[in-house]
């Protein structure tokens, strides 16, 4: 099955130049060039991956991504032509999973795609639990107490990399590569962005996290909550 | 010794520093305390004048009448002698009882008198002189040799027996058969005294009441003129912690109101000055950020056509092919380039954010060597790391540090010349210091001082195996400027160059000492701690020595 990419771009050459570059390597391309038309665009044609300029015309990449999330986990990479640090972390913050900051190599970009859209399919066991959340690897699901726990499917990512070290300290750069497929050091901030997104899905208070611990100038590693 | 002595010193030197200290500091204290000083000399010497002078006119009047009084008496008693028929010495003796009664009568309680018989005196009739017995020892003897001598109504201050003031007049006083005689009236000065007492006590008094006056006139008036110079360095002091909209109250119309509404004005500009500018670094920032954007988009597509017809270069001919490859390079170049333009711009309108984590420079700059580490074996140059003992954590943005190191290894390994690049890491309760040096050709002064300029180059016709654009070095200097460290560089031409980068631990800033020299020798290194091996193959994980 071929993957569907939403490309929302407003300036014409890029998108017909990400187009050429994804389809020739096989991947099916959807295209918007509006932000008031994105989200009835992503609700017509169920992509797998969007791919969300920030600066568009009508609605911002910024709230288009909340608009998404609020109802899909669907993968979100953030297109940006600023690399400043406020607009990269407000991205992040409404809900877009990685970012290519503009320009990017053809290869980079396909990589990121590549990246979101690959599953946590190693064979393992299928039900991971840390602390009271019971995580169905398989499902996608995670519970707590019966109750189930949306998480999008980079959360999810997190969540059951360290849940199935329990104990195992992480550094931000082991998690950029495990989770978002970045083999050389990248901008660690994605990783605090969507731990702190994380922590405050699962957690049961967010300030004080006992399931996903912050391990001092080293990393992260799933707490010792357990039963 | 030297301590010692310098201690002593300095003890001395406490009470007036007590005083030395306010008299610095308070213009206030300065203006009373001279007050004080002036108006109390000027006072003292007034008064002692005062004094003097009435004393002076007090007592002349005195003996002015003393003289008078004494002549008539003087002349009565006389009269009244060669009037007397007295001849017999019972008679005489009877003469002078009566003469002392008489004198007492015209001269009052308080004059004293004293008579005493002429040293020149032979007659043989004895008298007992009668007078004040007790006041005798108050006649001296240059008044006896004066009244001797003949001087008309000789004087002089004495103190009587009880040690207050009198004065003494003599004259002679002949009782004809009973031959010469010298008579002394003492007349006490005590009601002057008192008089002159009263007098100074009023003086004084007043004297007091006018230099407490003046000080506190003075205290009111300085007050008054210090108050408004006192606010106005309060409000400079907010203003220059940036409260700008703070300002001076205006009360009436004087000096002091034009001070503060001048003062305000000045505030004013300053305010309007710094919206200004900062409205124009807004505008700077807005428009970096455009032209970042406007610039990136065209770029990207350029970009990815440009990779799209690089990977299919095989199916070209060959000069389409190799323009193919040299358009891909040159647009790296291009965007490294306008990368550099665009961060030095950011940081020149103080548009740069840092985002501070708690890393270990250890972990970071080991990262960085393995990033660099194939391009570097590939020109045949070594990079050890060396790392002295305890945690490098430091409070840091990991990009921008990263980016420091990346240039300065880079650097290094650009000019290193096949010789080993060594890399030190250490750091003290303050700060961390990284230290990269290479030992190859080198820098002179002038160039270690231009070193950090932008686009300049050691050597602008050298070719560069690794690029750059000029403007690295600035960055990284601007970068560790921005996390409160930094960047220094030494190098002698065909020894090597050496740059350390020092970082504040925390907030409070890099302390006095640096944990190392911003140069070290080669066979320093190796005492600086561990050699830690890191694999430079640019797919492996890399490994150390130490567990």
């Amino acid at each position: 099955m071929t993957a569907r990419i939403l490309v929302v771009d407003d300036d014409p050459a890029v998108a017909e130049m990400i187009g050429i570059v994804l389809r020739a390597d096989g991947f099916d391309t959807e295209f918007c060039d509006h932000g008031d038309r994105a989200l009835a665009v992503f609700r017509e044609t169920h992509p797998d991956v969007v791919l969300l300029d920030l600066m568009l015309p009508g609605r911002s990449g910024i709230d288009i991504c909340r608009d998404i999330r609020a109802e899909s986990g669907v993968p979100i990479i953030m297109l940006t032509a600023k690399s400043d640090t406020v607009d990269v972390v407000l991205g992040l913050e409404s809900g877009a999973d990685d970012y290519v900051p503009k320009p990017f190599k053809p290869r980079e970009l396909i990589a990121r795609v590549r990246a979101r859209l690959r599953r946590n399919d190693t064979a393992a066991p299928s039900t991971v639990r840390i602390g009271e959340l019971e995580i169905d690897v398989t499902g996608h699901r995670v519970t707590r107490e019966g109750e189930v726990i949306q998480l999008t499917p980079l959360e999810f990512d997190v969540l059951v990399t360290l849940a199935r070290s329990p104990g195992q300290v992480f550094t931000r750069e082991v998690l950029l590569e495990d989770v978002w497929g970045y083999r050389h050091a990248a901008d660690t901030r994605l990783v605090n962005v969507h731990i702190q997104r994380l922590r405050a899905k699962i957690e049961r208070d967010p300030e004080n996290p006992e399931i996903v611990v912050t391990v001092r100038g080293v990393g992260y590693k799933a707490g010792g909550v357990s039963s | 010794m030297k301590l010692r002595r310098r201690s002593i010193g300095a003890a001395a030197a406490a009470p007036s520093n007590r005083l030395a200290g306010p008299w610095r500091r308070s213009l206030l204290f300065r203006v009373v305390a001279t007050t004080l000083v002036i108006g109390f000399g000027t006072v003292a010497l007034l008064g002692a004048y005062v004094t003097s002078e009435i004393r002076d006119g007090l007592v002349s009047t005195k003996v002015d009448r003393v003289l008078q009084q004494s002549a008539q008496d003087l002349a009565t008693a006389q009269e009244d002698i060669y009037a007397s028929p007295a001849e017999s010495p019972n008679a005489l003796q009877q003469l002078v009882f009566d003469l002392d009664d008489k004198l007492r009568a015209l001269g009052g309680e308080d004059r004293g008198l004293v008579l005493l018989k002429s040293p020149s005196n032979s007659s043989e009739v004895p008298l007992f002189p009668g007078g004040n017995p007790e006041l005798v020892g108050v006649v001296t003897d240059d008044m006896r040799a004066a009244v001797e001598d003949g001087a008309t109504q000789p004087w002089q201050f004495v103190e009587l027996p009880d040690g207050s003031p009198g004065v003494v007049v003599g004259s002679p006083l002949d009782i004809r058969v009973a031959g010469g005689y010298e008579l002394y009236f003492v007349y006490p000065l005590e009601s002057e005294q008192q008089t002159l007492t009263l007098i100074q006590r009023v003086l004084g008094l007043g004297a007091g009441m006018l230099v407490v006056l003046v000080a506190f006139m003075t205290w009111w008036v300085s007050n008054q003129a210090v108050r408004p110079v006192r606010d106005a360095a309060r409000v400079a002091s907010r203003l220059a912690e940036g409260r700008l909209s703070e300002r001076m109250k205006v009360r009436g119309n004087d000096e002091m109101a034009t001070l503060a509404r001048t003062f305000n004005e000045m505030a004013e500009s300053l305010q309007r000055q710094i919206t200004r500018m900062e409205e124009l670094s807004r505008l700077q920032r807005r428009f970096v950020s455009d032209v970042s954007h406007e610039l990136r988009t065209p770029l990207t597509t350029v970009r990815m056509a440009s990779d799209v017809l690089y990977d299919a270069r095989a199916d070209f001919s060959p000069e389409v092919a190799r323009s193919a490859e040299l358009l891909s390079n040159q647009l790296d170049r291009f965007e490294a380039l306008l990368a550099d333009l665009l961060e030095i711009s950011r940081i020149d309108a103080g548009a740069a954010r840092l985002e501070f984590e708690e890393i270990s420079l250890t972990d970071l700059v080991r990262d960085e060597i393995e990033g660099i580490g194939h391009a570097a074996s590939k020109v045949g140059v070594e990079l050890r790391l060396w790392i002295g003992p305890g945690e490098h954590i430091a409070s840091i943005d990991r990009p921008r540090v990263g980016r420091i190191v990346r240039n300065l290894l880079s650097n290094a390994v650009e000019h290193a010349q096949e010789h080993p690049v060594d890399i030190g890491i250490a750091s003290n309760g303050r700060a961390v210091a990284v230290v990269v040096r290479d030992y190859g050709i080198g820098l002179t002064p002038q160039q270690v001082e231009r070193v950090f300029d932008r686009f300049w180059r050691a050597d602008a016709a050298r070719a560069r195996t690794m690029g750059g654009t000029g403007l690295g070095l600035s960055i990284a200097r601007e970068d560790a400027r921005l996390h409160g460290g930094k960047l220094e560089a030494w190098g002698r031409p065909s020894k090597g160059a050496s740059f350390r980068l020092l970082l504040p631990r925390t907030s409070r800033g890099l302390g006095q000492d640096a944990p190392l020299a911003i140069v070290v020798r080669e066979s320093e290194f190796e005492a600086l701690g561990p050699r830690k091996v890191v694999d430079v193959h640019p797919d492996a994980e890399y490994t150390e020595s130490a567990p």
